[in-house]
């Protein structure tokens, strides 16, 4: 089991590590759109922190999109989505390590966004700022795991790039209300955001589960 | 036969929502808070239902085509019909719901929209099975009616989540006006009844419609079939 996992995982780093194709592309992407927010709307103070979730999330968001492209646009050449169909693997190993890959990506930009934003926002994170560290990885996952298996479902189809999005965001939008509401909860310091983390583990949960079981349906599709 | 079997059942839907029309405007009375604007509940509610309902046929459709995709064609093809009558049926009674509820809600709470529970589950609800309707469009060929399929299951997961994480959030609707525990939620019967009628005239319209869109795609399936048959044939 873990060894195919492995390998696609490190095949999918090795690729990137190579071209860094989807990390800079995301990365200035999502710089873009938090700066263009910051310019719409200058942020301070309090009002800083009642929408910084939301940019935060959003731009996250919109960003991934464009390496979730990538992530199966990238198998089609030299027939290399074929020949792992005919891998007596189950799919879902496959499924799991791009997951893993794009997760890894997504996170490495927020990681190098957050000093940013919280420079062009002027934050001051008035509740426990550690919480973040679970509920950006928690809607992240979401994101990811949804995103990667769309991609996966929507890369046979005429419009694939746009489809992706017409598909991904209405499915993800109960997960972006809870990562913005528990984002936006811990920077004010307003509310308690455990029942959003709780909720972001829950779907997270039972979307991956979901996703597991009927990637081999959708990778295999005739 | 069938199509005089179709024919009155129209016949008696149309009868149905002609009365369903007269006890909604003319027999029941008005609310004690609301007046007028209230008889609107009498197109909004069971649109509302219907559509939840034939979300549901879309689901069962949708697992079905999963289920026997494999071994039995005919009956998996018959099963997608019913997928896609369910969504896009269902879709225009949403939308119904969608258009009917602001229009109240604007005389009732003063506001034309606002961020409740099953308001959103409502609108996300229609999002997801519109981008169903449009994945059926850009895919194409048998595997479309897989993708479709695991797309609708997934949709049908999401909604419960939608649903509560929303109820969590803030609630504005009223409750359920039937079957409901909370106070102040129930009505009167002389306005319930008004109701069931009007609820089953538009079951029974909804059902007609799906019928019909269920007829034509399969039509539509059998004409493919027939042309890859002679395509195949020619060839040869």
């Amino acid at each position: 089991m873990t060894r195919a996992l492995w390998t696609h995982l490190m095949k999918d780093l090795r690729i990137e590590w190579r071209s860094l194709d989807a990390l800079i592309s995301m990365l200035f992407f999502s710089g873009l759109v938090v700066v263009l927010f910051s310019i719409a709307f200058e942020p301070q103070g309090a009002f800083a922190r009642q929408i910084a979730g939301g940019v935060l999330c959003v731009a996250t968001m919109f960003a991934s999109v464009s390496a979730l492209n990538q992530a199966w646009a990238r198998e089609i050449r030299h027939q290399v989505m074929d020949a792992q169909r005919m891998v007596p693997a189950s799919g879902a190993e496959l499924y799991l390590a791009k997951v893993l890959a794009n997760f890894l990506f997504v996170t490495i930009v927020q990681i190098i966004l957050a000093p940013f934003f919280i420079i062009f926002y002027n934050l001051h994170i008035v509740g426990q700022g550690w919480l973040l560290a679970l509920v950006l990885p928690l809607g992240t996952w979401a994101l990811v795991s949804n995103g990667v298996f769309f991609a996966a479902l929507s890369i046979r189809t005429r419009n694939r790039e746009l489809l992706l999005s017409l598909i991904l965001f209405p499915i993800f939008i109960p997960a972006l209300l809870a990562m913005v509401q528990a984002t936006t909860s811990i920077l004010t310091g307003e509310s308690d955001p455990t029942l959003w983390i709780k909720m972001l583990v829950g779907y997270d949960i039972l979307f991956t589960t979901v996703s597991l079981l009927l990637f081999d349906v959708v990778f295999h599709a005739e | 036969m069938k199509k005089f079997a179709i024919g009155f059942y129209a016949a008696l839907t149309v009868a149905l929502m002609v009365w369903g029309f007269y006890q909604a405007m003319y027999v029941a009375p008005n609310d004690a808070m609301q007046g007028e604007i209230f008889r609107i509940i009498y197109y909004h509610v069971p649109s509302a239902t219907v559509a939840f309902t034939f979300f549901g046929v879309n689901l069962v459709g949708c697992i079905g085509y999963l289920a026997s995709r494999r071994d039995h064609h005919e009956r998996a093809q018959r099963y997608d019909a019913w997928a896609l009558a369910g969504a896009e049926v269902g879709v225009v009674f949403c939308t119904v719901v969608l258009i009917t509820g602001p229009i109240w809600g604007r005389r009732a709470w003063g506001i034309w929209w606002t961020w409740d529970a099953r308001l959103t589950t409502t609108l996300v609800l229609w999002l997801i099975y519109v981008s169903y309707l449009l994945l059926r469009r850009f895919a194409a060929g048998p595997q479309m009616q897989t993708l479709a399929a695991v797309l609708g299951i997934f949709g049908a997961v999401d909604v419960p989540i939608v649903y509560m994480s929303n109820r969590w959030w803030r609630t504005q609707h009223p409750s359920p006006v039937f079957f409901s525990s909370s106070p102040g939620a129930g009505m009167a019967w002389s306005m319930a009844r008004v109701l069931l009628w009007n609820m089953l005239a538009w079951f029974c319209w909804g059902a007609l419609i799906l019928i019909l869109r269920y007829n034509v795609e399969r039509k539509h399936q059998q004409n493919a079939a027939a042309e890859a048959r002679e395509a195949l044939e020619s060839n040869t």
